[in-house]
């Protein structure tokens, strides 16, 4: 690297031009996106219920042990579709099953949701369930 | 040491590595309840110790690049810090918002911290490395802010070096990106897109620019080699990562309902990332081979090494390994994903503030480097954490290659947990690779009280790039 022709301010100036550069055009990018979005996040049915349902998704850090569209832990199955693998009235029972208190095995705890929090969520999962997710994942299991 | 007020970094790097421990600890768990499910059940959760777990690697870690700017810039600056005191201030602040968070955790259910700390005010928890409670999220955006005041003033009325300068546009950068954090918009589309210019633009934007200023100011030390040389290196690297990695960011917009297009910037612009990384391993080899001096700290100069290979497999390999769009179908939240989110961090970050830490620690404790012996404790330490860690990768891997053949391939694919069962075996052997990494970090730990010949610093010239008062040499008793 002691090339004459290729000096360190050469180096700086690709640094700060390609940078720039290239963050603008992502930001481009996100426009273009933003734009996009309502065909494919279907926000016309972001209703109440599902907004709360997020929030309940949220503050009993699903997350922690799910993935929701292949993002979070790998402990415990993607919930993504869980709407369309089993449905609302399974993931009500299932939810207020849990723990299954079965030795050895992956536990899952009770939170305690009420009957109005157990719809807001599911509710939530279907909307969920309902994004174009340029058809991920590969099948029902997730 | 050039300056009094390089000290303020030693709390900082000391509770980095308490920290460390915490979350290998945590680790640990969680690798157990990846087995044994009902482990430490009901008193707590796989989701609560993985929370434990992976924020005590944020905070770690940003207590490393912390520490490593509060000593690296009076040096570079060649002036004393602007204020030692507000440092130490800040160093109290995030070590107690740190504990009290992770206490917060593992004290009470995670809904009733969330009512607890005024989420309903602004909803920002909840997300995967973000869960910390907002005043948690807003804490550490003031110990950014005041460590970026700090170092800003300092290298305005002293010697500006591109080593400075890189460092300082990675913690503005780290920063500004943290804004986003509180960002959490009701559409989950728009809450993901956003959610990755915290998660991707700082490990494969902003941070990289502070490891690249990390790893040339070590280099610069232990090899003598000409700035002018190191300052060409850094700037390209940094080019090299920001022009691959902003759009880069791609490889995330694949399946969360954001458009196809992104399949093809992503592909395109992932396949770039690994090149800053090897051309990082390039710098450093050739730096060592050209070295001017042999500086007695040897491992240092180990971990400069390690952490551009390791970074390179974990980051540049692992990484393009499930980049690409048709591949990433497949593995997108598998047990690979875990398998590179190991390799990368360990590599990339975990190692380059052990370097810091390596080549700094000895310097404040009064001497040239550790005596042979200690080094040799921090060497085993260096070996058993990499290979265990490399041993993880690998099981994790197969276990990932495992799972996506069962469960996402084929005509008849089999459920989630019929799938973990089948993988448990990858999951023990991952479990015992922990306890080894473990037994690598108490090693590491050791080394520190080990005893030995050091050199002490001295004022003659015998290791230039550390020239210190007398005083300073006065007050170390060794034995
Ligand atoms: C004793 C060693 C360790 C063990 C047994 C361990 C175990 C685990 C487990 C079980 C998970 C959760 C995976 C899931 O979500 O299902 C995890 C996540 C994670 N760990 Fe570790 N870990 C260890 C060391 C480390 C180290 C040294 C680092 C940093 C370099 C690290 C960084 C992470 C990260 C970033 C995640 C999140 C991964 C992702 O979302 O893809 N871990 N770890
Ligand atoms: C030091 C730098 C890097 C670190 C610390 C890092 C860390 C991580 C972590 C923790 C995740 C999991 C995030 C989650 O929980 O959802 C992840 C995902 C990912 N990383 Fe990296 N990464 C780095 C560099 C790279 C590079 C250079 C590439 C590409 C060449 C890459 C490609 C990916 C991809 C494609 C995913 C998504 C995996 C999936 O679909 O599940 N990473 N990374
Ligand atoms: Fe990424």
């Amino acid at each position: 690297m002691s090339n004459a022709f290729f000096t360190k301010s050469i180096a700086r100036n690709i640094f700060f031009g390609g940078s720039v550069f290239f963050f603008l055009l992502f930001l481009v990018l996100t426009f273009d996106t933003t734009r996009k979005l309502p065909k494919s996040d279907h926000r016309e049915n972001l209703t109440e219920e599902v907004v709360r349902g997020k929030h309940i998704w949220e503050t009993n850090n699903c997350l922690g042990c799910h993935s929701l569209l292949g993002e979070g832990a790998y402990f415990a199955p993607e919930l993504g579709n869980v709407y369309k693998r089993r449905g609302e009235a399974f993931i009500k029972v299932w939810m207020q099953a849990m723990p299954t208190g079965a030795p050895g095995r992956r536990q899952m705890p009770q939170f305690n949701l009420t009957d109005e929090q157990l719809d807001d969520l599911v509710a939530f999962l279907k909307w969920t369930s309902e994004i174009d997710a340029q058809g991920w994942p590969p099948n029902i299991e997730g | 040491m050039q300056y009094q007020s390089q000290f303020v970094a030693k709390p900082y790097f000391i509770a980095a590595v308490g920290l460390f421990i915490g979350q290998i600890i945590f680790g640990l768990i969680i690798g157990a309840q990846y087995v044994v499910g009902d482990f430490l059940f009901p008193e707590i959760p796989f989701n609560v110790a993985r929370m434990v777990h992976t924020n005590l690697l944020i905070v770690w870690l940003l207590f490393g690049f912390m520490g490593a700017a509060y000593y690296l810039v009076p040096e570079e600056s060649e002036r004393e810090l602007y204020s030692p005191k507000l440092a130490i201030i800040t160093f109290w602040v995030f070590l107690v918002t740190s504990a009290l968070t992770v206490v917060g955790y593992l004290a009470v259910p995670y809904a009733t911290l969330a009512a607890m700390t005024g989420n309903d005010i602004l909803p920002t928890m909840g997300r995967e490395f973000l869960e910390q409670p907002l005043i948690t999220k807003v804490g550490i955006l003031l110990v950014v802010v005041s460590l970026l005041y700090n170092v800003s003033m300092t290298t305005l009325m002293g010697r500006k070096t591109s080593i400075t300068i890189i460092l300082l546009m990675g913690l503005w950068g780290l920063a500004f990106f943290w804004l986003f954090a509180f960002y959490n918009p009701v559409n989950l589309v728009l809450d993901k897109y956003y959610w990755w210019w915290v998660i991707h633009l700082w490990v494969e934007g902003v941070w990289e620019l502070i490891m690249a200023a990390l790893l040339a100011f070590v280099l610069i030390k232990v090899t003598g080699v000409d700035r002018e040389v190191i300052d060409k290196w850094m700037y390209i690297i940094i080019a090299l990562a920001l022009i691959s990695g902003i759009l880069g960011t791609g490889h995330h917009y694949y399946w969360i309902g954001t458009p196809g297009y992104w399949q093809w910037i992503g592909s395109i612009f992932s396949a770039l990332e690994p090149i800053p990384f090897f051309v990082m391993t390039l710098f450093a080899f050739s730096m060592v081979n050209r070295r001017r001096r042999d500086h007695p700290n040897k491992i240092a100069t180990l971990w400069a090494l390690g952490t551009t290979v390791t970074a390179f497999l974990g980051a540049g390999v692992w990484g393009f390994m499930h980049s690409l769009s048709p591949i990433n179908f497949y593995t997108h939240g598998s047990q690979i994903t875990a398998a590179h989110g190991h390799l990368a961090f360990y590599g990339a970050y975990v190692m380059v503030v052990l370097t810091i830490i390596s080549y700094a620690m000895p310097i404040m404790r009064g001497r040239v480097a550790n005596s042979p012996q200690a080094q040799l404790w921090e060497t085993w330490a260096f070996w058993l954490m990499t290979v265990s860690m490399v041993a993880i990768t690998l099981l994790l891997t197969s276990a990932g290659v495992m799972q996506v053949w069962l469960q996402r391939m084929g005509d008849t694919p089999m459920s989630f947990m019929a799938t973990q069962d089948e993988l448990a075996i990858f999951f023990w052997l991952r479990l015992f690779g922990g306890g080894v990494f473990f037994i690598g970090l108490m090693v590491y730990v050791i080394s520190f009280f080990i005893k030995g010949d050091i050199t002490l610093i001295s004022a003659n010239g015998e290791n230039k790039n550390a020239k210190v008062s007398i005083s300073t040499v006065d007050t170390i008793k060794e034995r």
